[in-house]
């Protein structure tokens, strides 16, 4: 009975935080100098047709009413018609949202890798120059952000070294006969692994720009969790057997580290998503971060609104989710 | 296990030395800058565009790291550069610093509705990607130094809330702070004397870390456009020239990055050096 009411009020509050992400855009848009409606027509437009214009775009009420409106829009699915681009906000910005989504988890995959590789050497050969060795990169990847990370990627393996593509989500001349815009999951269902090669091509680098903050946080979570596990019961019964160390701790201790180091991890991995903004547009890549830079300069105002509300379901649904996970995953929480 | 914790503290003053090193050079060359800048930084001479660094063929004496697009000289604008971003840093993180741990001091120690309110607009600021966040509110309140700033500060104050509200919520619980009840401190007394100085090294670390993280928002800001006028020299500014011209003149990319790197490094070193020669274990 508990874990429901739990989950209720942990709801509830998600609602809360949605709401007040809602009222945030709105106003702080809103108070911006510059009239929107200016911009899209040509400089010599009368004073009838901007008043028209804007009457349309229901900018001539009040703050407060235009956002009940607008509520009401969202909560039937209709986040209005952006202004630079004419179309259906909802239709640019699911257009948009798979390219992120695809760059988001390529990422987050080799952060998991490459973490648990990290903690894998530091652990198997622990107290020597190689788990220092560790540390230090962990430190260095800690401090530095993605946006550092993607500009040193471009110019070492883009410019200096070319081995992959430095803009762009896949090559322009490239015929893509694809329904969805999940290119990376559709080639590879459809086998068209010349496609796959090529996205990959232009997304590696942007995908381990994001991923090795994550990567530092994982390796180092999870070396503590693997030096806790390695003095185990279970762990010393297994090296007793006479496997080696190294398949000790990757089929012994890894299996049980791995996934509460992984539930702790949630938060990170909003900050990676957040981090597709700016690395999108470091590497001219078409997703929804990219998008967003472009609605902001353009003061496209519903365009914006549709970006963010997206980007905030889609953070507190992540926190909501890995909550829920942990609440089921651990006993001792279950019955608090 | 003595020879270990010795070992460990001898690397852990080589990273303050090394890092505080660096930031202090930056701080100088900030001061000194127009004594030590070679040449004017907004000086445009079309006939001196993208002269490589001085060691390369056809590279001209007086211009060590080469000049720009707009024939300007990098490592002028480079060393001018640097004011941007230490003021960013020394006015936005002491600032964000101040605010957030208040709050979460507050929000920790008493609990209660004051942290339920604090821990609502957290949750709320948590739901935004921040460089969006930072991009929409500097295009909102218009670029220039001062929004930049303020951007950070508004956006950034939550880093310090989390961190110090959790410290304080351990705190309260401890041994010290009943003893403290008991002795008769009042419950402000008891959070300023006894809490405040306990979670005080994790807010200085965090205080380094973050004026790192604002050199880096001016930066990002900068690149695409939104922070001080496109003239004056940035590093983001710089980076973002050096981006559209990455292949003909590498060199406008290559110099503001490396700087950028390790400043932004070293502040997230000292930082954590800090802590640990706060940290009661290693002494």
């Amino acid at each position: 009975m508990n874990i429901l009411r739990a989950i209720a009020t942990r709801i509830a509050t998600t609602l809360v935080t949605l709401f007040g992400v809602a009222v945030i855009v709105f106003v702080v848009i809103r108070v911006a100098p510059g009239n929107p409606i200016a911009m899209m027509l040509p400089p010599g437009a009368s004073e009838e047709d901007i008043a028209r214009l804007t009457a349309l775009y229901g900018l001539d009420r009040s703050i407060p009413e235009q956002f009940v409106i607008w509520l009401g829009g969202v909560l039937q699915g209709d986040f209005g018609t952006s202004i630079s681009l004419r179309q259906n906000v909802l239709t640019i910005v699911l257009g948009r949202l798979p390219a992120t989504l695809e760059l988001s988890l390529l990422a987050l995959g080799i952060a998991i890798v490459l973490g648990a590789a990290l903690a894998f050497v530091a652990t198997r050969w622990r107290e020597t120059p190689a788990e220092a060795g560790v540390d230090v990169v962990n430190g260095i990847a800690l401090s530095v952000p993605d946006f550092l990370w993607g500009l040193a990627l471009i110019l070492t393996l883009g410019v200096a070294w070319p081995i992959f593509e430095i803009s762009g989500r896949v090559s322009p001349t490239l015929d893509l006969p694809f329904v969805t815009q999940f290119y990376l999951v559709e080639s590879l269902l459809r086998l068209r692994l010349d496609i796959t090669l090529n996205l990959l091509d232009h997304m590696i680098m942007p995908a381990v720009a994001l991923a090795l903050p994550l990567a530092a946080v994982i390796a180092q979570l999870l070396k503590a969790s693997l030096k806790e596990t390695i003095r185990q019961d279970y762990v010393m019964l297994a090296r007793t057997k006479g496997f080696s160390e190294s398949r000790v701790i990757l089929h012994d201790a890894m299996r049980n580290a791995l996934l509460p180091t992984l539930t702790l991890t949630g938060v990170q991995l909003t900050f990676l998503i957040g981090g597709t903004v700016i690395i999108e547009r470091i590497f001219s890549y078409e997703g929804l971060g990219n998008l967003a830079i472009d609605a902001v300069i353009n003061r496209d105002l519903p365009l914006i609104q549709g970006i963010v509300i997206l980007f905030a379901v889609l953070f507190v649904g992540i926190n909501l989710a890995i909550d829920l996970l942990y609440a089921i995953l651990n006993p001792r929480l279950r019955h608090g | 296990m003595a020879e270990a914790v010795l070992t460990r503290r001898r690397r852990r003053s080589w990273r303050l030395i090394l890092s505080g090193g660096w930031l202090g050079l930056v701080v100088i060359t900030a001061i000194f800058a127009p004594f030590i800048a070679p040449h004017d930084p907004l000086a445009q001479d079309l006939l001196l565009q993208r002269l490589p660094p001085a060691w390369m063929a056809g590279a001209e004496p007086g211009y060590l790291l080469g000049t720009d697009g707009l024939g300007r000289d990098v490592l002028s604008r480079i060393i001018y550069a640097s004011r941007v971003a230490l003021t960013v840093a020394f006015v936005a993180a002491p600032v964000a610093c101040i605010i957030g741990s208040v709050l979460g001091l507050l929000a920790g120690y008493y609990g209660g509705w004051v942290d339920q309110i604090v821990s609502r607009i957290v949750d709320v600021w948590m739901a935004f990607p921040p460089v969006l966040f930072a991009i929409l509110l500097v295009a909102v309140i218009g670029t220039g130094l001062h929004s930049v700033i303020l951007a950070i500060i508004v956006i950034d104050w939550i880093r310090f809330c989390r961190v110090v509200r959790a410290e304080a919520l351990v705190q309260r619980r401890m041994d010290y702070v009943d003893s403290a009840h008991i002795v008769g401190l009042t419950r402000a007394a008891i959070l300023v004397k006894e809490v405040l100085p306990n979670v005080l090294p994790a807010i200085v670390a965090l205080l380094s870390l973050e004026m790192g993280i604002a050199v880096i928002v001016e930066a990002i800001l900068s690149f695409v456009n939104l922070s001080i006028s496109t003239d004056d020299p940035t590093w983001g500014g710089m980076i973002a020239e050096g981006r559209t011209i990455i292949h003909f003149a590498w060199w406008v990319l290559v110099f503001p990055l490396i700087v950028l790197f390790l400043t932004v490094l070293a502040f997230g070193q000292f930082g954590e050096g800090l802590k640990d020669r706060f940290d009661p274990v290693l002494q």
